[in-house]
């Protein structure tokens, strides 16, 4: 808080007292920080149909670091989206925004789809999406890649935080985008056989993941086709952290003392009910449990097991 | 804010999608001829290099988008839900003119918050082929052809010296497609493939054209690595 100043600070409501410094910051440097785009990778693609003999489908895969500025927020996070049984969305940008409009939109099309007794159609999520976002004028920070497979076949959308979208049949978004799109330039062809496609996909996340800074750890994967969606998270981990060669646990004894003294923080009691259907019958009786780990134990606090 | 009373409405916000874009429309006897490349950008990365920037609005009525991607995406989405209603309500489908002045009305009365530059073309009974031209602040222009979007500016002398009354649809066709090609040689925000749609009275025929097909004008001689080609005489 505010340190040796006379100024006191207020014991209710937001303290300003730093807004002056601030101010004087953004005068400064390039502007106060904004926390705007986290970095990401996701990628789609459509496989399957024509000569590979297999079932349509898409093939949605995603990165899963979440960043606050230069920091690692998470390093596991989830960025394939639930939006219905056959539909997912990958999600980039301000990570609640996307968090939010897609539950707001799986909320909205299982009302739609029970209304209009048949399952929910991408393009209807597209629409309701890009609606949305048109709304607020690229305020919601989300860039969705949408992906699923309907009545009328796989369909795979972009979706960017102005409301505008494109239907293609392989799509990258975020700032790995770039490394994941020079992958799929290269290798993607038409009517991919379901390895195959899962395949690229993860190439793709892997070049996100190693050439972007603002993507790294694991690699998911969702696969949709018209039997079903597979969701294979962690697909790939290839940045699983080293095995130590010391172990840096402290022995027991590192620290001395001095005195010991242990109480039982649990007290014995006796309850006799003294009214209604349980008078005189004897009561109910509380035993102490004696709790093994914890404040209290013979042995001292643990740590880290 | 610098200045809080005037407001830039060429300017594409922040991450915003653009459709750089050459678009244009051409009017001939028994219909017209819409066409544009299919590039969007945001920055300096192409979003989306193989964009249909041809949208339908009706059977016969179709527009050509420039600007942003999302503006001019829920402006048409809101016409052509307007033209589906007419024709509900109404029993036939609404004339060029009338889609047209639809899209004047929400680009002029919204011309603070949109970016769209819009060419409206179709067919209809009354008055055969027709193009409307409806540039940024909303303005409505008809025209025998009309050309749009920031490739449109290097293409205007040619067009202004190549076109001719009374072309039937195949040389209007050839028009549109050296003209396109010709903006999107020189234009940085556009490029890709032509989309060209004809529509008459029977029918809306697509045409694609691959970037690899497009029609070739002068592209200069191999500089590096040849001598300068003058033949010298020793005495």
């Amino acid at each position: 808080m505010v340190a040796a100043k006379s100024v006191e600070a207020p014991n209710i409501g937001f303290d300003f007292s730093n807004y002056a410094r601030n101010q004087f910051f953004g005068e400064r440097l390039q502007g106060i920080p904004k926390a705007t785009s986290t970095g990401t990778t996701i990628v789609g693609v459509i496989f399957g149909g024509g000569d590979s003999g297999e079932e349509y489908g898409v093939c949605l895969g995603a990165d899963t670091r979440a960043t606050g500025g230069p920091i690692v927020a998470d390093k596991n996070c989830e960025k394939i989206h639930y939006l219905t049984p056959q539909i997912r969305c990958c999600g980039a940008g301000t990570a609640a925004d996307t968090e939010f409009v897609t539950n707001l939109i799986s909320s909205n099309l299982e009302l739609h789809a029970l209304s209009q007794g048949r399952p929910a159609r991408v393009v209807t999520a597209m629409t309701m999406l890009k609606q949305y976002l048109f709304r607020y004028q690229g305020q919601v920070g989300a860039h969705l890649v949408l992906g699923g497979v309907d009545v009328t076949g796989p369909q795979l959308f972009t979706v960017h935080a102005h409301g505008s979208t494109d239907k293609l049949p392989y799509v990258t978004m975020g700032s790995g985008s770039l490394a994941a799109m020079a992958v799929f330039e290269s290798s993607f062809r038409e009517n991919m056989k379901r390895e195959e496609a899962i395949a690229l996909v993860a190439r793709a996340i892997r070049s996100g993941i190693f050439n972007d800074l603002g993507s790294g750890s694991n690699v998911d994967v969702a696969v949709i086709t018209k039997n079903g969606t597979e969701n294979m998270r962690n697909y790939e981990m290839p940045n699983e952290r080293g095995i130590k060669s010391r172990n840096y646990k402290f022995r027991r004894g590192t620290t001395a003392w001095t005195k010991e003294a242990v109480r039982s923080l649990i007290v014995s009691e006796e309850i006799k009910s003294t009214t209604g259907a349980g008078k005189d019958q004897g009561g109910v009786e509380v035993v102490p449990v004696p709790t093994g780990a914890g404040a209290g134990g013979e042995e001292g606090m643990e740590i880290d097991t | 804010m610098a200045n809080i009373h005037t407001v830039d409405i060429t300017r594409l916000k922040n991450g915003e999608v653009n459709l750089g874009t050459s678009i244009m429309a051409v009017q001939f006897d028994g219909g017209v001829v819409i066409g544009a490349d299919s590039r969007t950008t945001t920055g300096s990365y192409i979003a989306n290099r193989v964009t249909d920037k041809l949208t339908h609005i009706h059977d016969r009525i179709y527009c050509c988008r420039s600007g942003s991607a999302a503006d001019t995406q829920a402006v048409a989405d809101v016409v052509h839900q307007h033209a589906q209603v007419y024709t509900a309500v109404y029993g036939s489908p609404p004339t060029v003119s009338t889609a047209a002045a639809l899209f004047e009305k929400m680009c002029y009365d919204n011309k603070d918050q949109l970016s769209a530059g819009i060419i409206v073309a179709g067919w209809d009974k009354e008055a055969g082929g027709s193009v409307y031209n409806i540039p940024l602040g909303g303005g409505m222009f008809q025209q025998p052809w009309a050309i749009g979007g920031s490739g449109s500016t290097y293409v205007y002398g040619y067009c202004d010296a190549t076109y001719r009354e009374g072309w039937n649809e195949q040389e209007t066709v050839e028009f549109v497609k050296n003209t396109l090609s010709l903006a999107m040689s020189r234009d940085g925000s556009s490029g890709g493939c032509i989309r060209m749609c004809v529509i008459t009275k029977e029918k809306v025929e697509r045409h694609f054209i691959p970037g690899n097909e497009l029609p070739k004008f002068w592209e200069g001689k191999e500089v590096v690595g040849t001598t300068s080609g003058r033949v010298g005489v020793v005495a």
